[in-house]
């Protein structure tokens, strides 16, 4: 529970893996907060507008009104402003941080950014480019989970830690790739070791009560996949 | 482990705002270190064996370890020598004003050399893109840093850190981009003058010229004109 007085709100989208990894986060740390769904492509409201001037973007979490923005940086602060709720996401040990927040930036900048690029791409040399680059991340990342689980469940170890968090937000969006397109993106040959993770991970009571539904992904995907297209052709695009 | 050597060392290359930052960071704290120069056109073995997944600089390797990535760095020389440097620390104790600090820092990240680069490599109607940009982000900025003597408030701190190195270009932008910093956002010019008074930034920032003189080697290199 959040502490006395504590008010939490949480602007977001249902389907967004940013959003997912801050109710991750708040999920894991047992802490209660109003959820706020944001129609982001019908028109965002004041609040947002207000709370995130610069990227006009969810997640924002408002702590007793006062907005906190981008997902990485909420769930830092998450995990600073309640320290006796839950499990510690980022350990101790000023190197062991410095590691999880290089491989935390790494899932945004590289895995994710190239995997979204693959979807986007118009062209199949790009999208196969864009996948290659996808898969060279997912590489670099199970050899990370070793490195940093050390023959532990979690990046975190015995329990859910920052990069685990981080990478969490992705976990609905795995399973719908997977129904969409007919690729596991974690699979046992390529990266036996974040297949296991992923099953485990999605095994646990605080990420179950937030994963969205993958089949309202799916459908989810496939509306906005019309929408874009849609708008395209009116703009007279390709 | 990547490097042998005990102590701090630094690889970096000389006109690096990201690898400013970490030397603004460690003279911060008083802390010694060895600055290795590296060649980026042929990269050492060190380099590359201290970050593989990037291969670029700067790197700073503790007792040979290496942490990549000049924030995290910056964030890694706050936390592992905050008691033993005596010296007050970059990121506020706060949450909330560490997380405001973290947003600007990454603002600057995500938009600043971007923006920068898209000045001197692009012409025509790019450039004036790129030129509205970062009227734009230099603005927001300014109103970020408000009536305060520094980002951190009255004392520099880790946005300060994260920023300064780019003043140096802004004789680079205001040429590429007939951009006049002193002109639009004046309280900006001014704060950069304040950091510009400490010994840290003043030792460690590339005089402006240089920068400009280095961009305008990169442009004829890579047959931009």
């Amino acid at each position: 529970m959040a502490g006395g007085g504590d008010e939490l709100k949480l602007l977001g989208l249902w389907a967004s893996p940013f959003v997912l990894r801050v109710k991750l986060a708040l999920s894991i740390k047992g802490l209660s907060y109003e959820d706020v769904e944001e129609d982001i492509f019908g028109g965002k409201s004041e609040l947002l507008l207000n709370s995130n001037p610069v990227h006009k973007k969810v997640p924002v979490l408002l702590h007793n009104g006062k907005p906190i923005c981008d997902s990485q940086i909420i769930v830092q602060y998450i995990d600073e402003a309640f320290p006796g709720s839950g499990p510690s996401l980022l350990p101790t040990d000023p190197l062991e941080r410095a590691v999880a927040r290089f491989w935390a930036a790494y899932v945004d900048d590289k895995l994710l950014a190239s995997w979204l690029q693959s979807g986007k791409s118009k062209t199949e040399e790009e999208k196969a480019e864009a996948f290659k680059q996808t898969l060279m991340a997912v590489e670099n990342m199970e050899r990370t989970f070793n490195e940093c689980s050390k023959g532990k469940p979690f990046f975190g170890g015995d329990s859910v830690g920052y990069l685990d968090v981080t990478l969490g937000g992705l976990v609905a969006w795995l399973h719908a790739a997977e129904k969409l397109h007919g690729v596991r993106l974690f699979d046992a040959t390529r990266s036996p070791l974040l297949e296991a993770w992923l099953e485990r991970f999605g095994e646990l009571e605080a990420v179950k009560v937030v994963l969205p539904d993958v089949d309202s992904l799916v459908e989810y995907a496939k509306q906005r996949q019309a929408a874009e297209a849609a708008a395209a052709a009116d703009a007279g695009g390709n | 482990m990547a490097g042998e050597k005990k102590g701090l060392q630094l690889l970096d290359f000389w006109v690096s705002p990201f690898g400013q930052r970490c030397r603004i960071a460690l003279d911060e704290k008083a802390l010694p270190y060895e600055y290795l120069e590296q060649d980026l056109g042929n990269k050492s073995e060190l380099l590359l064996r201290s970050n593989p997944v990037h291969k670029k600089i700067p790197v700073l390797l503790h007792d040979g370890r290496p942490v990549c990535e000049s924030l995290i760095i910056v964030q890694y020389i706050d936390e592992a020598f905050s008691s033993s440097s005596g010296k007050p620390p970059l990121l506020p104790s706060d949450p909330y004003a560490r997380a405001q600090a973290r947003f600007w820092a990454d603002y600057v990240d995500k938009k600043v050399y971007d923006c920068g680069t898209r000045l001197w490599k692009t012409k025509g109607e790019p450039q004036q893109q790129a030129r509205k940009e970062m009227v734009e982000i230099l603005k927001t900025l300014e109103g970020a840093l408000g009536d305060k003597p520094y980002f951190g408030g009255d004392e520099f701190g880790f946005v300060d850190v994260a920023f300064v190195p780019f003043t140096a270009w802004f004789l680079t932008y205001e040429r590429y981009g007939e951009i006049s910093v002193d002109k639009e956002c004046p309280r900006l010019a001014a704060w950069a003058k304040r950091c510009g008074e400490r010994e840290s930034v003043n030792k460690n920032l590339s005089p402006p010229e240089k920068v400009y003189e280095f961009i305008g080697t990169l442009k004829k290199k890579f047959g931009i004109e």
